[in-house]
């Protein structure tokens, strides 16, 4: 009789202190915490994507669709940038260096794909910057700022 | 305060439902969003990728990766005569800040870029000690960074090599095909990112969805698919010297 009172005692202590330390999500969707999908969803963005840009900026959308680089995301050259899409008048995106920015793609590399246009930048322009030819959202030549 | 046992009796379950609700507090993160309406997956074009980095930069800055870890990573693939057995394989920084042009000549020479391959068979999941890394209803691995201990067993358990400690936290990490962007209806980091459309996002249970197009139309192929990992990360175009 004692023994099965400590039994008792000892077993409901286990499930006090396992309703205790156990989250009430755990198993809801199997052996894991189910909150923690919630909590993974939750974090804040940093990329806006590019529908978000495209709301404002739709004159660069329709110079764009012209263009070589149609399908290239706002965010692919102009970073994350949803700070600004949520406050546009006080977070300013950083102006880009073409040279850099063009080259990181276009610079020729034997491993890239043989159809991507690849070009030698020292050979190319002889150090000009690209976007003196070329526009950089809709990047035909001579659309740039040399007219 | 005088406590007498009686009081403490009546205290002690209250205490205990309190904290109950304290621990089920749910942040309610995309109230429209229904778990078992997605199965998530990603296409890669191998024949697409530039090597350019931008998707390493972009999961860096998405999910403040620390300098020196990677949650996807581009490897660029040297293959000269018979060697096919033996690739020479760099990715300098994990290709983050792209690839230096070199003076190979010749051979086969292609980026890979990789990343978790959000197993449906995930050898990591199978081995995580106390739940904290799991397959989600709707096709992600993810890691509860409340209940990682960092033992390390998840990270030894993927073939891919896709896991690491975080140096700060020392807590597993690993890509989350950015969770909290897919599950608000937009595309992961790297996808957004990507000049060429190499990578996709790509839901597996949307009709609607061109990644069953190109399944049927194109020769895909998974990473290590001896593994049996059932990998939810599509390769066209690879190569058969890829590990």
């Amino acid at each position: 009789m004692r023994l099965a009172a400590v039994f008792l005692v000892g077993t409901l202590l286990f499930l006090l202190a396992r309703g205790f330390l156990v989250p009430r999500s755990f198993g809801q969707y199997g052996h894991y915490r189910g909150n923690a999908i919630a909590e993974i969803a939750a974090r804040p963005v940093a990329f806006a994507g590019h529908q978000t840009c495209e709301t404002c900026h739709s004159d660069v959308l329709e110079l764009k669709q012209k263009g070589r680089h149609a399908r290239v995301n706002c965010e692919a050259c102009h970073g994350a940038l949803a700070k600004h899409a949520e406050d546009p008048v006080s977070v300013k995106p950083a102006k880009l260096q073409a040279a850099v920015l063009c080259a990181r793609c276009h610079e020729a590399n034997i491993a890239k794909p043989k159809q991507f246009p690849q070009v030698v930048p020292a050979e190319h322009s002889g150090g000009a910057a690209c976007d003196m030819c070329h526009q950089p959202h809709s990047p035909a030549l001579d659309s740039g700022k040399r007219k | 305060m005088n406590i007498t046992r009686r009081r403490l009796l009546v205290l002690l379950p209250a205490a205990a439902i309190a904290w109950k609700h304290i621990l089920a507090g749910t942040p309610e993160a995309s109230p429209n969003y229904k778990l078992t309406e997605h199965w998530w997956g990603m296409l890669v074009d191998v024949t697409k990728c530039i090597g350019c980095g931008n998707c390493v930069r972009a999961c860096q800055t998405e999910n403040d990766v620390p300098d020196g870890y990677y949650r996807t990573w581009v490897e660029r693939y040297h293959l000269e005569g018979w060697a096919f057995q033996n690739p020479k394989v760099d990715s300098p920084d994990g290709g983050k800040n792209g690839f230096p042009p070199g003076n190979q000549s010749g051979g086969k020479n292609f980026f890979v870029p990789k990343l978790c391959n959000h197993c449906v068979e995930s050898p990591c999941t199978q081995v995580c000690p106390v739940g904290a890394t799991f397959v989600t209803p709707d096709g992600v691995v993810l890691i509860d960074q409340k209940y990682c201990l960092g033992c390390r067993y998840c990270v030894q358990a993927c073939p891919y090599g896709c896991r690491f400690i975080h140096p700060q936290k020392e807590t597993a990490e690993k890509c989350t095909l950015c969770y909290h962007r897919i599950t608000k209806g937009l595309t992961t980091a790297c996808c957004e990112s990507c000049p060429t459309g190499a990578r996709q996002l790509a839901d597996l249970k949307d009709p609607k969805d061109p990644i069953h197009e190109f399944l049927r139309t194109h020769s895909i192929q998974v990473l290590k698919p001896y593994m049996a990992t059932n990998s939810k990360v599509f390769y066209n175009g690879l190569d058969g010297s890829v590990r």
